[in-house]
């Protein structure tokens, strides 16, 4: 039900793309980079319980990866497109295996601070690395990849986000409704109940955290060649506390909730923001009001959602 | 690299840690005894230092600056803890979000009343000499940072360790259920440590002022780094704070100016060891 409902939507602004500005066709783009994301947050916090403070962490390694490919090799620019995608999901996937090995052993606010601490170490790097990573300044990608059809078309590299996104979605939704998802809840609900059957709970929650850094790779890996540049402030503090709202302010547990969140976060932040000066009051009025009157988020609002 | 090099460095990496005390010390208190992760903290920093300015311009008394920055921020603090905060209850993951919201608004409304200039605030001509020192020039103002902080830990300390209030503060970080069974006014005493937190932040904002400077975004540049000394001294010790941002900021001179690629990557690295190896921290207690 849901699945259709959100196919629809989905089908519907695909048709109605062709129609709008290229700004808004940005902005659409953005949505769907940062919805899946928010969705590989959602996978952590709203299936497994792990609020994770530093998702960018892994936005930022696909980005860079594609941007360091491109722009030192020219790599990817190209056919070679369909090798960096799955290089940047290896990578998400690569640096979660290295940083779970932390990461998974805390709880609660430990796993919130790990996770800041972890984002902040990436976020380190890419900012002082002049060498690799141009400092400050970032990175400035060549050019969107073209083979037979040039992305460097907006609307054309919409699209092709738009595929990555219900592929996404639905490799996700496939996660949370098999057995494993089913123990994730599990865990979520009671970690000691579910280690005194049996399961190993540990492992369970690793491999969660690889699966959200994977997924958390190839939004980077679409991040950097939607916006041209890659740099530090792509990773900072705020984008991940962002994605964290967009799940929160959508409805935990739901996956499309992170969809919604992000159409209302970068709508705040990047089309209100083109039109009033005020816009951050907006942005920071969500946060509180989502935390004070809406618990479960808006998915809640239309039954369904976390219980 | 001759002597002097490590003295300069190491003298300029006390001199910025006692700045992260007094940003921290609140901070680790907070959560100490209201298990609060409190995102404003960076807000109220950066607060402390615009509302000095105004002060500044108005009076030009830098002296007068310093308390009334502290004490605005103070009550600012102590209205989010009543209003906001204490009826939220104890889920770490609404606190962050429902900080960070805060956090935002005040970045806004500072825009909006002293506007995205990068200001500085100036020290008083008392303290802005160097002194030499075995051939080292010495700026009086770090000096004078260093025994602000020393004196204020100081006093921190024993207000902890030897007056009432601070045995029903101990009492609280360590059994907050316990220390209502006996008669404490548990709910008091958090009102009264995050108004002491906001406070302590402000402070630091004022007397940062003069190097790091005042400008939006400088918030969330010093809100990661507190964590990282409450998180690497232990959540809730005051002792902890101390030695957490001696060694952050002595991390922080030396990292920029050892190895400069890796400067922010050797704050952060410490802060996840210390997290996987003893989440209590260096002197947290279990």
């Amino acid at each position: 039900m849901k699945i259709w409902v959100l196919l629809g939507i989905l089908a519907v602004v695909a048709a109605l793309a062709p129609f709008s500005g290229p700004f808004v066709i940005l902005l659409l783009a953005q949505v769907l980079v940062l919805g899946i994301v928010a969705m590989s947050v959602d996978l952590l916090l709203g299936y497994t319980g792990l609020p994770s403070l530093g998702q960018a962490a892994y936005l930022g390694v696909g980005a860079y990866l594609a941007a360091i490919l491109a722009t030192k090799f020219g790599f990817g620019l190209g056919w070679d497109f369909w090798i960096v995608v799955p290089l940047g999901i290896l990578m998400g996937a690569a640096t979660a295996a290295f940083f779970g090995l932390f990461a998974i052993r805390a709880s609660g606010v430990y796993f919130l601070m790990i996770t800041l601490a972890l984002g902040m170490c990436v976020w380190g790097l890419a900012y002082r690395w002049n060498s690799l990573t141009g400092g400050d300044n970032g990175l400035n990608m060549p050019g969107r990849p073209k083979f037979g059809i040039e992305l460097a078309n907006d609307l054309a590299f919409f699209y092709v986000v738009l595929g990555f996104f219900v592929a996404s979605f639905f490799a996700l939704q496939l996660l949370v409704d098999s057995p494993f998802g089913k123990s994730l809840v599990g865990i979520r609900e009671r970690e000691l109940r579910m280690r005194i059957l049996g399961y190993n709970t540990w492992l369970h929650k690793y491999i969660a955290y690889i699966i959200a850094g994977a997924f958390g790779g190839l939004a980077g890996v679409l991040w950097a060649h939607l916006n041209g540049i890659v740099s530090p402030s792509d990773l900072i503090l705020t984008t991940s506390v962002d994605v964290l709202l967009m799940v929160v302010l959508g409805g935990p547990g739901t996956l499309v909730g992170g969809l919604i969140g992000a159409t209302i976060v970068v709508f705040l932040r990047e089309y209100l923001a083109t039109m009033v000066q005020w816009w951050q009051y907006v942005l920071g009025a969500v946060y509180v009001l989502t935390i004070l009157y809406l618990p479960g988020g808006i998915m809640a609002l239309f039954k369904g959602g976390r219980r | 690299m001759d002597a002097n090099f490590w003295l300069i460095q190491t003298f300029n990496g006390v001199s910025y840690g006692a700045l992260l005390f007094l940003l921290a010390s609140g901070l680790t208190l907070i959560f100490g005894v209201m298990r609060i992760v409190n995102l404003s903290h960076g807000a109220y920093f950066l607060l402390g230092g615009y509302v000095a300015l105004t002060v500044i311009g108005a009076t030009g008394s830098w002296l007068l600056a310093l308390p009334v920055a502290a004490l605005t921020i103070a009550v600012i603090g102590l209205v989010m803890e009543r209003v906001f905060l204490r009826p939220l209850g104890f889920d770490p993951l609404r606190q962050v979000l429902l900080t960070v919201g805060f956090a935002f608004l005040f970045q806004q409304a500072a825009l909006d009343i002293w506007g995205g200039d990068n200001l500085i605030i100036q020290p008083p001509p008392s303290l802005s000499f160097s002194v030499v020192v075995g051939g080292l020039h010495l700026p009086m103002y770090r000096i004078f940072m260093i025994a602000l902080a020393a004196a204020i830990g100081l006093a921190l300390w024993f207000a902890m360790e030897r007056t009432r209030m601070g045995a029903m503060v101990r009492a609280t970080v360590d059994d907050a259920e316990m220390a209502r069974g006996v008669g404490i006014d548990t709910s008091r005493v958090s009102m009264f440590i995050f108004a002491l937190g906001a406070f302590l932040a402000a402070l630091g904002g004022v007397i940062g002022g003069a190097f790091l400077g005042v400008y939006p975004g400088l918030d969330f540049e010093v809100l990661p780094i507190a964590f990282a000394v409450v998180i690497i001294g232990g959540m809730g010790s005051l002792a902890g704070a101390a030695v957490g941002s001696m060694l952050v900021g002595l991390a922080d001179n030396f990292g920029k100016a050892l190895f400069p690629e890796l400067a922010y990557f050797s704050l952060y690295a410490p802060m996840v060891l210390i997290l996987a190896l003893k989440p209590t921290g260096l002197m947290g207690r279990e």
